[in-house]
């Protein structure tokens, strides 16, 4: 590997700042995980089609399996570890998890659904998406749909959706 | 995944000089990424363009939308303006991918994202578009989602947008810029045909830049509508959709098909028929079968003819209510 292969780069994970040099080839994800022992966000498929690595850039729901470390300086990269949110407390009341494996990257993308829905936001099963009706209420349906690209391979999808449905009434 | 420089390019000539000389364009990254996981890309260098100011949607003067090339979809799906006047462009987009993709993947990526045929990405196969000459394993073996019109016999692949299917729609417009200067080619004509070059996908010059994609204001009227068919409720990609779009007037119909060409299909000879008698049922049949008197479907997808025919027909009935 020669230098053009590696990048030294500031990540700011959770308000704080690390500094790192990374093959350039590292995913967020990998070095979230291996490089800053945040082991919150979790490899599931490593194609972006499982959720289970989601975390927060500058606010918003990502696939840090998919985000170069690289590509993600400058961020602020929120993680599992980070967030402080009544989906925590309502997950563990509704039971939303099995084996929870899923579980930080649910939670991490309902976190970001939230505030997408706040700012009004439709969605696919959103009857109306013009932005002079009033953003449609959160739903089993809509829930389901803004949350599809998280998966939970033990089922806990009612359980799950009921945690966020209560959180967001 | 194979070792690779990276950088952000400081402005648009710093990163069409990279693109000029090699590099690849990194926007969102939610398919180049993944597929260099899997080896079927392997850029030697990428510039990320993600930091140049090509993101937003303004107002043209003839009161269409010019949408930057760096937009993410999810901001796009969320632009007022785009869900007032483009209801059908916003659809397409929330149809697509999953939320934490639609945050990350820009409008030019989208256009040039590459198709989801497995035997394309899986590098341990023939394939005519990763490797010309090689054949296409697709058109003997599974290809239940592949083309039902306009493919030839050295690839059968389908265009994966959603997004791209209501642009179509709506006449849209793709600007770029190369170092010697920029230009605009619309969208229809954007896929070129697959004939015996499917590893050509666009017609973009080499090393040319996506910078914006440009809606017309003219003559759309905001009943239009997406619907997409797929085989899960949600974030899988279309078996067969369809945006349609009523003119300003009301009179004449634009219709695209996805799911079932290896381009945004821009149904014209249905738009045609259309034109010749009221907005009926009958007519609306009449139009779908006529647009898809073309169709040849392989022995595993002939269900996409009746699919789309009916979905054409459903949705022509939706914004005509």
């Amino acid at each position: 590997m020669t230098d053009d292969h590696r990048s030294g780069i500031s990540l700011r994970v959770n308000g704080v700042t690390h500094r790192l040099t990374v093959d350039n080839r590292t995913t967020l994800l990998d070095a979230l995980r291996e490089d800053l022992g945040r082991t919150g966000p979790k490899k599931g498929c490593d194609h972006g089609q499982c959720g289970a690595c989601t975390v927060l850039l500058d606010g918003r729901r990502v696939v840090s399996c998919l985000t170069l470390a690289v590509a993600a300086e400058g961020a602020e990269v929120t993680t599992i570890e980070g967030v402080e949110h009544p989906l925590q407390a309502a997950f563990v009341a509704h039971d939303g998890f099995q084996c929870g494996f899923c579980t930080s990257g649910q939670i991490c993308s309902a976190v970001g659904m939230l505030a997408e829905h706040a700012a009004g936001w439709p969605s696919a099963v959103t009857a109306d998406v013009s932005p002079d009706t009033p953003p449609p209420t959160l739903d089993a349906a809509e829930v389901r749909e803004r949350l599809s690209g998280n998966l939970c391979r033990c089922g806990a999808y009612p359980a799950i959706v009921r945690a966020v449905i209560e959180v967001a009434g | 995944m194979k070792e690779f420089a990276y950088r952000r390019a400081t402005d648009l000539r710093d990163a069409l000089i990279a693109g000029s000389t090699g590099a690849r364009y990194l926007g969102g990254g939610t398919n180049l990424v993944d597929l260099m996981k899997s080896g079927v890309e392997a850029p030697d260098r990428l510039v990320d363009v993600r930091w140049l100011p090509l993101a937003g949607i303004r107002e043209t003067p003839d009161g269409g939308l010019l949408i930057g090339a760096t937009t993410t979809n999810s901001d796009l799906a969320a632009h007022p303006g785009v869900r007032r006047r483009y209801p059908a462009l916003s659809q397409a987009v929330l149809a697509g991918a999953s939320g934490q993709l639609r945050n990350m993947a820009t409008v030019g990526g989208n256009l040039l994202q590459r198709t989801r045929c497995g035997y394309f990405a899986d590098p341990s196969y023939a394939c005519n578009k990763r490797l010309p000459g090689s054949g296409c394993p697709a058109i003997a073996g599974q290809h239940h989602n592949h083309a039902v019109l306009g493919w030839s016999p050295h690839c059968a692949a389908t265009h994966p947008s959603d997004m791209a299917v209501a642009l179509v729609a709506f006449d849209a417009i793709v600007r770029y810029e190369t170092l010697d200067g920029g230009g605009e080619i619309p969208l229809e004509e954007f896929y070129p045909p697959v004939g015996d070059t499917p590893q050509r996908e666009t017609a973009l010059p080499p090393g040319a830049l996506i910078t914006a994609v440009v809606l017309p204001g003219s003559a759309v009227s905001p009943r239009s509508r997406y619907r997409k068919v797929r085989e899960r409720a949600s974030y899988a990609f279309a078996t067969v959709s369809v945006a349609v779009g009523l003119d300003g007037d009301g009179g004449s119909a634009r219709i695209a098909l996805g799911g079932v060409a290896s381009r945004p299909w821009r149904a014209r000879t249905a738009e045609s028929s259309l034109l010749a008698g009221p907005p009926t049922a009958d007519g609306f049949r009449a139009a779908a079968d006529a647009e898809l008197s073309a169709a040849r479907p392989l022995p595993g997808n002939g269900y996409k003819v009746t699919l789309a025919r009916n979905l054409i027909v459903a949705v022509l009935e939706e914004v005509h209510a």
